[in-house]
């Protein structure tokens, strides 16, 4: 266990390194030239002004060789912590993206919980009803979770409250340091639609796992014992099927990220998939960037603390 | 002569139990699995509403009427109109033909190219296996819708076709689900009749062709079907952002659009239908993929007795399962 944890820490650098050139080029190698773009766009905010080809590649940096570019740019994140600055606005990025960073963690945590509180008892009840009309259901529910998609539940969550009772959501954002209910009771619905298809996928996976666990001769053993069914499931079942629900959340989190970006823009929170969306559409490409290495970042150590924690709750699994 | 008819029958036989999988898959999703059947019924009608669209569709799919924007649903426009005056219900049903062709091509070319580089990675192996895994990891490792948008905002699309989506999709998808072709090609690699295409003198195309895809047919069945539903949803999820199919082109997604949200207040209808119409469009792929890999993949059927493998494989096996689940 402990020489895996190092091992797995080692090819941590490793990982990152080809994360970072794998964002870099993202923006730079694909057809479409960002100073086309940029230039087209100035063209027309600016009226007929020609705007200079060269002096674009200067101001953007992209006069020097693509390593030049890329050593310049990883060099002022590792030795400054600055991603550069915006495109747009001529801000420094570092500061705009930390400021999101608080609301976009809560949204994504409170999804996650919403989906677990809710998932998790049905799918432990569909397991313990396996092949009735309950478990068909409550099966059917988890797969429609996942099939809806969720900006058209976002939306229509925005458009019936605001026809049938003249209900918006609030336009100003409310800080939790503020008022923590308010800030709480703006969050619950944008988590509960970020949460949705999670909630489908963790209700299947526990099922899934209840029934494997259920057909153990450990859980034979408390029937025969003469245990009441609340007791083997309670206490014998659920600890033993809950284990891959670790690996499932982990395995969550790239969607859920996607999952924020739409949700904060339907309910106007001013979080980092919001910026990114902004950035997008404004073409400011190092904020694209500086937000999709944080969030690779992100996924790569939620994974490593995922497989790790696995192994501590499951003592079977032996990582070789 | 006694050779010969000694021979015949048992080729006939095999003939006649290949031909038999699929109806005796098919036979049974519909006898064991009612939701995978409505599911199978649901791809049929979207397959059919797709290639016929332009018989099924009332008027064209960017006929303006400018005179009557936003109408009720009425005799003449069934689902009523949008704010430009167009035909909810033709946009509808045009939509299910983009639909269905971004999601079969993109999910073809992802399919095809995951069986390429997982196979071959899985094939070959040694440095090249650890190379193109480490550069996959990374790949995984960016949340895929964002690379999704970072590229299709990118791509300057001037000839106003769906094309650029399909193979943005595609090409993003087909990285990432290299790494259960790759699972599912290694699990193949270590049975002994790989090892006997060595010893009588297959080369390694060969091999993979004949040998090694049709014994992982079900898994690549299985994820190609699923991969549809997948496709279409993010296709919409990008067309509602604005980043996927050209504006001239009648999306699901960009029907429900946050540029027309100001429009719902007044018909708030138009953003029921094609949500509707994916909803049951994703769950009907999901629910047809479900019944298909519990009848074509034995080992990931449920049951008590219906395999022998060790409880930590097993979970190993579920848990990998349904983490690819997850992902698509």
């Amino acid at each position: 266990m402990g020489a895996y944890v190092i091992r797995r820490l080692l090819w941590i650098p490793v990982t990152i390194i080809l994360t970072t050139v794998v964002v870099f080029l993202l923006v730079r190698f694909i057809p479409g030239d960002i100073v086309d773009t940029i230039q087209a766009q100035m063209a027309a905010n600016g009226g007929a002004e020609t705007v200079d080809r060269n002096a674009i590649e200067h101001a953007l940096g992209l006069d020097v060789p693509v390593y030049v570019q890329y050593g310049r740019w990883i060099g002022k994140i590792v030795v400054h912590g600055d991603m550069g600055t915006s495109l747009r606005t001529q801000q420094a990025i570092t500061p705009q993206i930390l400021k999101r960073i608080p609301l976009t963690f809560e949204l994504g945590l409170m999804g996650i919980l919403v989906g677990l509180v809710i998932s998790l008892p049905i799918g432990v009840y569909a397991a313990i009803r396996q092949d009735t009309i309950t478990d068909y259901i409550l099966r059917s529910i988890a797969i429609l979770l996942i099939s809806v998609p969720s900006f058209w539940i976002g939306t229509l969550v925005i458009l019936y409250p605001s026809i049938w009772w003249g209900w918006t959501p609030p336009m100003e954002f409310i800080s939790f340091f503020k008022n923590p209910l308010g800030n709480l009771g703006m969050m619950i619905i944008p988590a509960l639609v970020l949460g949705a298809a999670q909630t489908g996928g963790t209700m299947r996976m526990t099922r899934t796992m209840m029934l494997e666990v259920l057909r153990q001769d450990y859980i034979r053993t408390a029937w025969s014992k003469g245990l009441s069914e609340r007791v083997v499931v309670l206490r014998h079942a659920i600890k033993n099927a809950f284990i891959p629900i670790v690996t499932m959340i982990g395995a969550g989190i790239p969607t859920l990220i996607g999952g924020s970006v739409i949700i904060e823009q339907i309910f106007n929170l001013p979080g980092m998939g919001r910026l990114m969306y902004d950035s997008l559409l404004g073409r400011d490409y190092p904020i694209v960037s500086a937000i999709n290495l944080i969030m690779a970042i992100l996924v790569i150590f939620t994974n490593l603390f995922v497989d790790v924690t696995y192994g501590w709750l499951d003592p079977r699994i032996h990582y070789q | 002569m006694t050779t010969s008819t000694g021979t015949a029958p048992p080729a006939k036989r095999a003939e006649k139990k290949r031909h038999g999988v699929i109806y005796d898959v098919f036979s049974r999703m519909i006898r064991e699995k009612p939701l995978a059947t409505f599911g199978l019924a649901v791809i049929i009608i979207l397959l059919f509403t797709g290639v016929f669209a332009n018989f099924l569709a009332p008027f064209g799919m960017n006929e303006i009427h400018l005179l009557s924007r936003l109408q009720p649903p009425s005799s003449q426009y069934l689902l009523g109109t949008d704010q430009l005056g167009r035909d909810e219900l033709s946009r509808l049903i045009y939509g299910a033909r983009i639909s269905m062709i971004i999601g079969l091509a993109a999910t073809a070319l992802s399919t095809v190219l995951s069986v390429v580089i997982g196979g071959v990675s899985a094939f070959i192996g040694g440095k090249l296996d650890l190379f193109v895994q480490r550069f996959i990891d990374v790949w995984m490792s960016i949340p895929s819708f964002l690379i999704l948008m970072t590229i299709m905002s990118l791509i300057s699309n001037k000839s106003g076709t769906v094309w650029p989506i399909i193979w943005v999709l595609g090409v993003t998808s087909g990285i990432g689900g290299s790494r259960f072709m790759r699972s599912a090609v290694i699990s193949i690699k270590s049975n002994l009749y790989i090892s006997a295409t060595d010893a009588i003198g297959c080369g390694p195309v060969r091999t993979m062709v004949r040998h090694v895809l049709p014994n992982i047919m079900a898994p690549i069945i299985v994820s190609f079907t699923i991969g549809v539903g997948g496709a279409i949803m993010a296709e919409a999820s990008l067309s509602f952002l604005g980043l996927g199919v050209p504006p001239n082109v009648p999306s699901w997604g960009s029907m429900i659009s946050a540029e027309g949200q100001q429009y719902f207040l007044t018909a708030p209808e138009l953003a029921l239908w094609p949500g509707f119409a994916l909803s049951i469009v994703v769950f009907g792929i999901n629910m047809f993929g479900d019944g298909l890999r519990d009848l074509l993949d034995p080992r990931l059927r449920g049951g008590v007795g219906r395999y022998t493998m060790k409880p930590s494989m097993l979970e190993k096996l579920k848990a990998s399962v349904d983490k690819y689940d997850q992902t698509h």
